[in-house]
């Protein structure tokens, strides 16, 4: 029997290689789209950029804040889940959560 | 300026970078008040003002030559430091107001004070900065103290002589320019007229006399009718150097719109978009994202604009809008960690990038406190490192390589070792001489070309 030599790649084999060579940047998306399947469609689009201008709101409410301590007494109040998604009205924020006001007036560092 | 021959191996600089100093806490006592937000030089190099996320604005001043003291020579000590900005809250809007200087740009110097105005997401300042070296001694009705003299001892009149004493400086704050801005304020431009300057946020761009704080034109409003169809905002601006009516805005889907001021009172058409067409068959998720231009620089000559995005630094020809005359890839290496980078948010990091004074090499930071310098004639390339351990005083600073696999060289640095937690995002270059500076997070560096800093 004589020894079979490798076939040559079909051509659609040969652009696929090619793809992945040429865009490592669709590699990263793939991987992207496989941690978060529910990523937005238009990811540089509205929803991404309101976040952006929301930057700095953080909202209190101290009625929302007291129902919702009374009615889970014993369990801990959800904490923020880090995902990508816009988050809209479902996060109470704890008086913790909220950043402190800094202290101004220290001199800086850099005038020694 | 003396020039040095361009040649030897790529990756070599034709200027030697040597430390000239550094300022700053060690990095284990980084304080986020620390930071550094912006770094600039005022026009004729002697002054380097800084800013920090605290709200603090140091300034510098380079020593004078003097024959005596060789080695003080080019040297920036502390000139004066300031509160500039402290935070807030918009109790309406249930919005916190950081203090972080986002920019700071000097005005020209018309007299014997200096002024900057210095902006945080809100507000600008305007501050002058003067000096005090004389005092009045010898008054009648006070004593050395200030406290009323006893009448009844006053037997003669003086006329109060102006005695020399220790240098103070002073910052007041001038102006005062609220109110301007619903969004977050990004860029501040001084026009050449050195009358108006412009301020612009994520939707709109304001003018502003420097007389004037309570009114403000909109040049330019990008907000749409309907918040649901925004596409893109404005990332940075800057008016022309030397034609006060044209100025540039960026935005976040990477293209540049040059604006006569002379056609409209309201610029939101643009005279001319300068924009790269993209290949549709490359297009992925991260596109627009790493498209996003984080900072535009026009040249000194006003021929040529410089944009930086999350990858690559292009220089624009004014008269050509089709596509960059030049594009440097500043760590193409990434593209094959975007996904990481996205998680960690390090592909929304806004890098600065600058011109030499000559406009012949263009300079922008990365990752590691490494930073990146491109000569524009003999298309060479540079990484250097900003970090104590590598810089030692008056030391020649050593290129730095990225190695992606392959053939890696001693003291090489492989792309997963790199740190994302050193970014050097601020960076200034003198107006005139060799002189940089950069910032790496809480810490100042100023590199200084050897020769320039030998002849002195």
């Amino acid at each position: 029997m004589s020894a079979e030599s490798p076939e040559p790649a079909s051509a659609e084999e040969q652009k696929e290689m090619e793809d992945k060579v040429i865009s490592p940047e669709k590699v990263e998306e793939a991987k992207l789209k496989a941690r978060y399947p529910h990523l937005g469609q238009k990811p540089g689009g509205s929803d991404f950029l309101r976040k952006r201008l929301q930057k700095g709101q953080k909202y209190f409410d101290s009625g929302d804040y007291n129902m919702a301590k009374a009615k889970m007494k014993n369990k801990q109040l959800p904490t923020a889940a880090p995902d990508k998604t816009e988050v809209t009205g479902d996060h109470i924020p704890t008086p913790q959560d909220l950043p402190q006001r800094k202290p101004s007036l220290v001199a800086s560092k850099l005038a020694g | 300026m003396s020039h040095k021959q361009a040649g030897g191996p790529p990756g070599e600089s034709a200027v030697d970078w040597c430390l000239y100093q550094l300022n700053g806490a060690a990095e284990f006592e980084v304080s986020e008040a620390d930071i550094i937000s912006t770094v600039e030089f005022n026009h004729t190099g002697e002054l380097l003002a800084t800013g920090d996320k605290g709200g603090r604005v140091v300034i510098f001043q380079r020593e004078p030559e003097s024959k005596n003291e060789p080695y003080n020579q080019g040297e920036y000590n502390v000139y004066s430091t300031f509160q500039s900005h402290e935070p807030e809250f918009d109790y309406l809007k249930s919005l916190e107001i950081e203090e972080k200087i986002n920019k700071i740009k000097w005005l020209p110097q018309q007299n014997a004070a200096h002024s900057l105005l210095s902006t945080n997401d809100k507000t600008i300042k305007l501050w002058k900065i003067t000096e005090r070296d004389k005092r009045p001694e010898g008054y009648n009705l006070k004593d050395e103290e200030g406290k009323l003299k006893d009448l009844s001892t006053v037997t003669s009149l003086q006329v109060p002589v102006l005695k020399p004493m220790d240098l103070m400086v002073e910052v007041t704050p001038r102006r005062i320019f609220a109110n301007g801005h619903t969004y977050h304020v990004n860029s501040i431009s001084v026009n050449s007229d050195c009358e108006t300057y412009m301020s612009a946020d994520d939707l709109r761009i304001n003018l502003w006399h420097l007389a004037i704080t309570d009114r403000s034109f909109n040049i330019v409003d990008i907000k749409p009718a309907n918040m649901e169809d925004l596409t893109e905002v404005i990332t940075a601006s800057e008016f022309h150097p030397h034609h006060c009516n044209l100025f540039v805005y960026s935005s976040s889907k990477g293209s540049l719109r040059l604006c006569d001021m002379r056609a409209s009172a309201l610029c939101d058409k643009h005279s001319k978009l300068y924009e790269e067409p993209e290949d549709p068959s490359n297009r992925s998720f991260f596109s627009e994202i790493i498209s996003s231009v984080s900072d535009v620089k026009f040249s000194h000559s006003g021929r040529y604009m410089l944009t930086r995005d999350y990858l690559t630094v292009k220089v624009w020809d004014l008269n050509m809008e089709t596509k960059p005359v030049e594009t440097y890839q500043v760590h193409d290496y990434l593209r094959s960690k975007l996904c990481s980078l996205y998680e960690n948010d390090c592909i929304f990091d806004k890098f600065e990038c600058a011109w030499n004074g000559s406009d012949s090499v263009i300079m922008t930071g990365a990752y590691n406190n490494f930073f990146r310098m491109f000569d524009r004639n003999t298309k060479r390339d540079v990484t250097l490192e900003a970090s104590r351990e590598s810089s030692k005083p008056r030391a020649i600073l050593k290129p730095r390589r990225v190695c992606v696999g392959g053939k890696r060289r001693k003291d090489d640095i492989s792309v997963d070792s790199l740190d994302f937690t050193k970014k050097i995002l601020h960076t200034a270059w003198h107006p005139t001489e060799n002189i940089i500076a950069i910032a790496a997070t809480n810490n100042l560096y100023i590199f200084q070309d050897k020769v320039n800093s030998e002849m002195h």
